[in-house]
């Protein structure tokens, strides 16, 4: 019923000039991302390198003392597989000291922290090499708010950002990633042994099915509830996607002039490119 | 005894919720329901008062047909009085018109689609909403037996006097300007907002030169940074401010109209009796013909 199958000859082919396009037109050259050992940033780091080769892609793996060894591993494997250089930069000491002030900081406060922590570490990187940060956020991530505001969602540009998990696997077989890595469990690994689709509460193929009748399709949340899917996963998975939008736009200014930054004052970001 | 010449008037100057449209209907059914017991004629809401203003892809989620279920709820809200609401209407053609809807004695009487969509600056309201094509004034007798002519005017309507001028040739005596003006413009040297100033002037000309009362019912609230600025009015049919403005918090202002105001207005001004229509008629057509 629901095909969620996509062109991914075609695809790649987009994504690759998307990243080649937006980067050298800015006037840099290279980009850097971080690299979990996950099929996301697998994916992304190799449409970067794609798009400017290998030598304009430098990989950061950032991991916690608590993060599954083999993650690091597996980032080590993919940037072996891809010729980019793996920086690996651990990010257990600022984090400890941090939480010594607040020991009592549940797992999501410390995840978090930790996720903002790589993403200031990968914009310094960046300016040193004055490359952009790339995104590996997937299209079910941004609709659900599975993600840390300013810390996982925040970068230069995103590849990712309009394929469902089940789309960017489709992409990730095509483009031959590892088969390791294609086919481990979706974790954020903010500690051992975590798992999005429990931390989700379903899983990213039902999820994705939803989705995309309710985003994609447009039908109302009553419309899909008829369709053979579970009605009561439809009810809370809209509820997530209304509930999350703030994290999907720029914060909000009170308006005041009679032109007004993010309101009517409204040049492309592309602007001069 | 002769008939009541008095209508009593609220206006109710709120902040909808958002996409909200069961959560604003019912507490618009409440408001209807609490005013009409103290014997209020006419509840006036703002522009878009079931839904709320900048509703983007929330335009279709939020529209009603006119035989829905919840229009009847507010019919049976309103009961003998009248009660004048916004909404999106949906039409059997799946087109959605940015609408005001007049209600009374268990009918919807009048339905007025907003004509001039603003898409620049702020707005995008031609993105998301068809336009409608006339102004009508619709004799309707309300606090009493006397009927009162009426043309209603949403926000951006205002901005083109050709539209307060066509319904004053229809014969208005009361125009109802539901609004949802966001407030733009903080120079100092100003004394209130840019757009406050703006409608002031505009309700204040309207009412002076088509000699009658005019409306204004505005909301409140804030919507994505966007400050909606209230400065709901009652306009005498001399120019003058027969009740607020309002500030910008959520209130319902009270206003009673008196029928002779129009007559004695009309008497000491009879600029309606010396329109040159013919005047306007011979060069606009002069116009269409080059």
């Amino acid at each position: 019923m629901t095909d969620l199958s996509i062109n991914t000859e075609l695809v790649a082919g987009i994504l690759t000039d998307f990243i080649r396009d937006e980067v050298l037109k800015v006037g840099s050259r290279e980009v850097v991302l971080g690299i979990s050992g996950g099929v996301d940033s697998a994916l992304a780091a190799r449409l970067a390198v794609s798009a400017l080769g290998k030598e304009a892609v430098t990989g950061l793996a950032m991991p916690y003392r608590e993060s599954t060894p083999s993650s690091l591993d597996d980032a080590q494997l993919v940037a072996d597989e891809l010729g980019i250089t793996l920086l690996v930069v651990e990010i257990s000491p600022q984090i400890d000291a941090y939480f010594a002030r607040f020991p009592e900081a549940d797992p999501r406060r410390r995840g978090n922290k930790m996720a903002r922590e790589r993403m200031s570490i990968l914009y310094d990187i960046s300016a040193t090499r004055s490359a952009l940060v790339l995104g590996t956020s997937n299209k079910s991530e941004l609709l659900l708010g599975y993600s840390t505001l300013w810390g996982d969602g925040a970068h230069a540009l995103n590849p990712l950002g309009d394929l469902y998990k089940t789309q960017l696997f489709q992409l990730a077989r095509y483009l031959g990633l590892p088969q390791r890595i294609v086919d481990k469990a979706p974790s954020a690994d903010l500690f051992a042994g975590q798992s999005d689709e429990v931390d989700l509460g379903f899983s990213y193929q039902q999820a994705d099915l939803i989705l995309f009748q309710l985003i994609d399709e447009r039908r109302s949340p009553a419309e899909v509830r008829d369709l053979d899917l579970d009605p009561e996963l439809v009810t809370v998975i809209w509820e997530r996607v209304r509930s999350s939008q703030f994290k999907r736009r720029p914060p909000l200014i009170a308006k005041l002039s009679s032109r007004s930054v993010g309101q009517d004052f409204r040049y492309p970001r592309d602007w001069g490119h | 005894m002769a008939p009541s010449s008095r209508l009593k008037l609220a206006l109710v100057q709120h902040q909808p919720v958002l996409g909200d449209l069961q959560a604003n209907l019912a507490w618009s059914c409440q408001q209807i329901a609490q005013e009409v017991a103290r014997g209020t004629d006419l509840v006036m809401f703002p522009e878009l008062s079931l839904t709320g203003y900048f509703l983007k892809d929330l335009t279709p989620d939020t529209a009603l047909s006119l035989d829905s279920r919840e229009i009847s709820q507010l019919i049976a809200a309103t009961g003998r009085a009248a009660s004048l609401v916004g909404l999106v209407l949906e039409s059997d053609q799946f087109s959605f018109y940015n609408a005001a809807m007049l209600i009374s004695d268990g009918a919807v009487r009048h339905v007025h689609r907003k004509v001039y969509l603003p898409t620049y600056g702020m707005f995008d309201e031609q993105r998301h909403l068809a336009a409608g094509d006339r102004f009508e004034v619709v004799e309707l007798a309300m606090g009493g037996e006397v009927s009162w002519r009426i043309g209603i005017l949403v926000c951006e309507d205002l901005w083109h006097p050709s539209s307060p001028y066509l319904l004053s040739r229809a014969g208005v005596d009361l125009l109802l300007c539901p609004s949802s003006s966001p407030g733009r413009g903080v120079g100092s040297g100003e004394g209130e907002l840019g757009s406050a100033a703006s409608y002031g002037a505009m309700l204040r000309t309207y009412s002076e030169l088509f000699t009658s009362f005019a409306v204004y019912c505005n909301r409140v609230g804030f919507e994505d940074g966007f400050h909606f600025w209230g400065g709901s009015r009652v306009m005498g049919p001399d120019g003058r401010i027969l009740a607020g403005p309002l500030g910008d918090g959520a209130e319902v202002l009270h206003a009673e109209l008196d029928r002779g105001d129009l007559r004695r207005a009309r008497i000491a001004f009879p600029l309606l009796r010396d329109e040159r229509i013919d005047v306007v008629q011979r060069q606009l057509g002069i116009e269409a013909d080059d």
